[in-house]
């Protein structure tokens, strides 16, 4: 019995080791789950004379998706989410976080444009309210404005089909 | 021009109750950042970090104290956006109850798993009687025997 000491507290370490490296550290959970989405108002990036906010977008389920020009991450998602606004399920709108306006409209001719609107988030004042540390960022909300999920870091086809397009069947169902 | 003249303004204000205001607003928006975490960069404190983001919350920090809002709030404000995660002293709740009552719960289990096995320690031992065989090891040890030294240590070995 006590030969077999060490091994078990070495087997129960490395559970705990193992689950430990499973973990994504820089995912902190949001606290802003199922709470109503921060309202914003912001110049749109094309035509900077017009604004959008929240408002405008009660009544329909919709994806707010944080990107930047100078954001290397955001051209690893950039394809996916060109494809997925191709299939018209629901419109994404495009947070320009910190960004130049010359620079983000230069992007978005070279890699496409996913956005039903983009706009301009300066400041980053819109980006704090959310809660954005991590560009890019997505979250899903409902029509009654209400934040579903949040993703940190690029989206990925599994996180996708698995996690995004599943929650939208069912807002819009 | 204009700017020559309202930096020569702000020069001829009193100057120590200015510095004074500034120092007071300083201390304290370096207290309260150091006791929130930089998301950017996890095990820095805002006030130790030069991320585009930590610096962007530190003026927030900054605008709010200026607006006359409390610690708390700010600490409110940023806990609504980043969660108790950015609190370095989080919060006792359902969600923080292992992190803050763990280590008492490893101290019990380590506390308790000593005293048993201490306690069947001193079963083995016995009742501490020595026999004549045990005189007569610690005589030749007090002689110091070299036989004694071996039986020392084949003693160290019975168990």
């Amino acid at each position: 019995m006590k030969r077999f000491l060490p091994l078990a507290i070495f087997l129960v370490l490395a559970v705990f080791l193992a689950a430990g490296l499973g973990l994504n550290p820089r995912e902190v959970p949001s606290p802003l789950i199922d709470k109503p989405a921060p309202a914003f108002r912001l110049p749109q990036l094309h035509e900077p004379a017009r604004t959008l906010g929240t408002d405008d977008l009660k009544g329909q389920v919709w994806i707010l998706n944080v990107w930047a020009s100078w954001c290397a991450a955001c051209l690893d998602e950039h394809p996916l989410l060109v494809q997925f606004s191709k299939q018209n399920v629901v419109p994404i709108y495009g947070l320009n976080h910190k960004d130049q306006r010359a620079d983000a409209l230069k992007w978005l001719g070279k890699h496409g444009n996913p956005y039903a609107i983009s706009i301009a988030d300066g400041d980053g004042r819109v980006g704090i309210d959310y809660g954005v540390y991590g560009v890019p960022e997505t979250y899903v909300i409902d029509r009654d404005g209400i934040i579903r999920y949040k993703r940190i870091g690029p989206v990925t086809v599994p996180i996708l089909e698995q996690k995004i397009l599943p929650l939208l069947r069912k807002l819009q169902g | 021009m204009k700017i020559i003249l309202v930096l020569l303004l702000l020069i001829s204000l009193p100057p120590q109750a200015m510095a004074q205001q500034d120092a007071q607003l300083e201390k304290r928006i370096s207290a309260l950042t150091s006791e929130l975490r930089c998301l950017v960069c996890q095990n820095q404190s805002l006030a130790d970090s030069h991320a585009d983001l930590a610096i962007d919350l530190k003026n927030q920090v900054r605008a709010q104290m200026q607006a006359g809002k409390s610690d708390d709030d700010i600490r409110a404000y940023m806990v609504a956006r980043y969660g108790d995660f950015v609190l370095y002293d989080p919060p006792f709740k359902a969600s923080t109850a292992l992190l803050w009552a763990g280590p008492f719960a490893l101290l019990l289990i380590g506390v308790s798993t000593l005293a048993v096995y201490l306690r069947s320690r001193r079963r083995q031992l016995g009742d501490g009687e020595l026999t004549a065989h045990d005189h007569a090891r610690a005589e030749s040890l007090l002689r110091g025997d070299s036989v004694g030294d071996s039986g020392e240590k084949s003693a160290g070995n019975t168990r």
